[in-house]
């Protein structure tokens, strides 16, 4: 008996949470989303997510297998949420050839590349998409019609682009909170994509503090210029609700591995992801800046660590 | 809203698995060792040699330099040797080995029930008293506790907080002794008021313990100065500095002691010993010890006298499990694993707790997803993580200005972690390292 006692240093007890219970956490988060992207693009929506996933999930295996001979890792749940994340930024009528190249660069490029879960630098579903924007910026831009439409147009353009390049026709405000409208397979829905931040908030997944500094600071950006100029550019509200910021928001900047450890680093990286949307949307050459600016902050994420720190024990003596 | 700290903490289940067993007493071995070394200081000086009687209470350890405690016999015998002991630390230890014949009590000790209010002894009589009876903090630090009774020249205690927090899971020895003891604890929070010189007191205690608090507030108003306080479950909250935190709003500076913020905190155990020893004239020489487990027959409260072998008290809880994997003398969070079940009951013994073989193994760690759990949960505003890449990579100037010797070692990161990293085994690691390069330098 004596000599089968383990010795270890303390805690003895461990809380039971784990890689793959965040991963799936945050893929329970998703449905909401998933099941408006069904209702609007249909079989479509289906198709790209579960062919996503696949090739993710299919890459992440075959390069830990035979490239890094290392363990496979995918049951941690990571590629299964790199692929839907993935899915979730395309048009739902993309070719699945265009895919397969988007989630090997996401897989391989973005994240095994670096060493795998935990190593990369950028958030790989965002590399795999700027890598197909633009590499195929035709095929990456078409987007379809909503099946929901009463018309009979094949395609359309989003919101932000009819913001830009013709804002006279552009959906109304309720229509976008929910949804109908043209857009990435898993960014047209506001509400869902907030339904999605109330569960992660709740199993405390996340904290609020990046998703509220980046939609915060884009409410206030274009709340200021809407006081000084009520343009529909500058409408806070069609912010919002538009393009890929609620989905990026809440679910691409919060990726743990990408994003900083301290709460002052998340408000700082949060506030300049607001900022360089805002300034891409209202400026720049693409009608949209979400991926470009969560890319751009995950790379001043080590920076960022290492100039902030938590808020120490002690720091304030007497407070009251 | 209740009370508790302001920075990071977590809540593990709580466990109480031997809550409201009253305490019971065991019989005495014929053998106990009485280690010399049962508390934070220098190990005391044995004062008995082979051969000599020895009657409970009879001093055979003197307290050496400031910072130390004199330990007295916890049953009567003859003194076989002094010999190198396996204690909790795991090293091999002096300590006093008696036979035990009888059990016959030095005559000055008050042995009957009667609570004793009066107390007629200056401030400096109590603070000798306590410092004689060989008292140390019972939460399981064991420091002195006549030390932490005179502040620092240019410091002053405003005000004294009674730990019975208990935040660790499964352990109970504190809740018990306050349920059965409750007046005697408040006498003793009135001897330490007395002791420091100050008119209030706090008692902290968390609210898993209601028929405690509500034991305590009832009596509490016949003891001026005396306010009872309870605590959002939380832990680390039985750590000295959250508690003071949660109770008073003051957080100590980083390296100084709680006197800085004008508090002197002491476990309800201990001042159970202050009691005992100012009013009865009894030198700690017992304390009440949990033995759980899940797989425990019998998880109960027992007062134990010190050196007793820990497998006495297992097998008076129903004898050591089958399936065991591991046996933690101390709390889940914070104990210390031992390797045999020998070794003796101490001062600083809380609880013995059995695990079982399939919860004795941490799963292999994973690569850092950098989820910031750790961040959030560290009760003193640390970052595990990077402490523990700098503890890993030995970049010791970095690990230091990042403040890892604040690190209490509570365990919260590597409990929660979601990559079973090992993060506190590197912080603790680094931390020490840092503590000898700092103490080289003021060298």
């Amino acid at each position: 008996m004596e000599n089968k006692l383990v010795v270890s240093p303390s805690p003895h007890i461990h809380g039971g949470d784990s890689i793959p219970k965040n991963m799936y956490g945050v893929l329970i988060a998703l449905i909401p989303a998933f099941l408006v992207s069904i209702y609007v693009f249909r079989m479509d929506a289906v198709i790209i997510t579960l062919f996503s996933v696949l090739f993710c999930v299919g890459f992440e295996y075959l390069i830990t297998k035979f490239i890094l001979k290392k363990e496979p890792t995918i049951r941690d749940g990571s590629a299964i949420l790199t692929g839907v994340l993935l899915a979730f930024n395309l048009p739902s009528n993309l070719p699945l050839w265009i895919l397969a190249i988007g989630a090997l660069a996401a897989i391989g490029i973005g994240k095994m590349s670096f060493g795998g879960l935990g190593n990369n630098i950028f958030n790989p579903a965002l590399v795999g998409r700027i890598f197909l924007l633009i590499s195929f910026p035709a095929q990456m831009t078409t987007w379809p019609v909503p099946a929901t439409a009463a018309t009979d147009a094949v395609t359309s353009a989003t919101v932000l682009a009819n913001l830009k390049f013709n804002p006279d026709n552009l959906p109304s405000l309720t229509h976008m909170f929910l949804g109908i409208e043209g857009g990435s397979l898993g960014e047209i829905s506001a509400l869902a994509l907030l339904l999605g931040l109330g569960y992660l908030l709740w199993k405390k997944i996340i904290t609020w503090h990046i998703p509220t500094a980046i939609l915060g600071t884009v409410v206030i950006f274009s709340g200021i210029l809407y006081l000084i100029n009520p343009i529909p550019q500058h409408n806070p509200l069609i912010h919002l609700f538009s393009g890929g910021l609620m989905l990026g928001a809440v679910f691409m900047a919060t990726d743990y591995v990408t994003s900083p450890l301290t709460k002052k680093g998340m408000l700082i990286y949060g506030f300049f992801i607001g900022i360089i949307t805002m300034c891409i949307r209202l400026w720049g050459a693409y009608p949209e800046g979400m991926s470009f600016a969560i890319v751009l902050m995950n790379g001043f994420t080590p920076l960022i660590n290492y100039y902030t720190t938590p808020k120490r024990f002690g720091e304030v003596r007497k407070n009251g | 809203m209740l009370k508790t700290f302001r920075i990071g903490g977590i809540h593990p289940k709580a466990n109480k698995l031997s809550a409201g067993k009253a305490i019971q007493s065991i019989e005495i071995p014929h053998e106990v060792s009485i280690p010399l070394a049962q508390h934070i200081g220098a190990p005391s000086q044995p004062v008995v040699k082979k051969g000599d009687k020895v009657k409970v209470g009879t001093l055979i350890g003197k307290s050496v330099g400031f910072v130390s405690a004199n330990i007295h016999s916890s049953v009567s015998g003859t003194v076989k040797k002094i010999d190198k002991v396996v204690d909790v630390s795991g090293y091999r230890r002096d300590a006093v080995i008696i036979s035990v014949e009888g059990d016959e009590w030095e005559d000055s000790i008050d042995r009957s029930e009667t609570l004793i209010n009066e107390c007629t002894l200056s401030q400096k009589e109590i603070i000798d008293k306590i410092a004689a009876s060989g008292i140390v903090g019972m939460g399981g630090a064991t420091f002195p506790t006549h030390v932490k009774l005179m502040p620092p020249p240019g410091t002053k205690a405003e005000v004294l907080i009674i730990n019975g927090v208990e935040c660790e899971p499964y352990l109970t020895s504190d809740h018990q002794l306050m349920m059965e003891k409750t007046e005697e604890i408040l006498v003793g929070t009135t001897l330490l008021m007395k002791a420091l010189n100050v008119s209030k007191a706090i008692i902290g205690i968390e609210n898993n313990k209601r028929d405690a608090i509500a034991k305590f507030s009832q009596l509490a108003s016949f003891y001026p100065g005396i306010s009872i306080q309870p605590l959002k479950e939380r832990y680390p909250q039985g750590g000295e500095k959250q508690l003071i935190d949660a109770l008073i709003r003051r957080q100590v500076p980083s390296g100084a002691l709680p006197i800085a913020v004008g508090a002197v905190v002491q476990n309800v155990g201990t001042t159970f010993a202050v009691y005992e020893a100012v009013q009865k004239n009894k030198p700690l020489f017992e304390r009440i010890v949990t033995v759980t487990g899940e797989e425990v027959n019998n998880p109960c409260n027992i007062r134990s006298r010190i050196g007793i072998p820990l497998q006495v008290l297992i097998d008076f809880a129903g004898g050591l499990p089958q399936n065991t994997g591991k046996i933690i003398s101390g709390g889940p969070m914070m104990g210390k694993a031992v390797a045999y079940t020998d070794i003796p009951v101490t001062k600083g013994t809380s609880g013995i707790l059995i695990i079982p073989s399939s919860k004795a193994k941490r799963k292999t760690p994973k690569d850092c997803i950098r989820c910031a759990k750790c961040v959030q949960v560290c009760p003193m505003g640390l970052n595990p993580t990077l402490l523990m890449n700098l503890s890993e990579y030995a970049v010791w100037d970095r690990a230091e200005k990042n403040y890892i010797t604040d690190c209490i070692e509570c365990g919260s990161c590597s409990y929660t972690c979601p990559a079973n990293r090992p993060l506190l085994d590197y912080i603790r690691l680094g931390k020490g390292k840092v503590m000898a390069i700092m103490k080289a330098r003021k060298n």
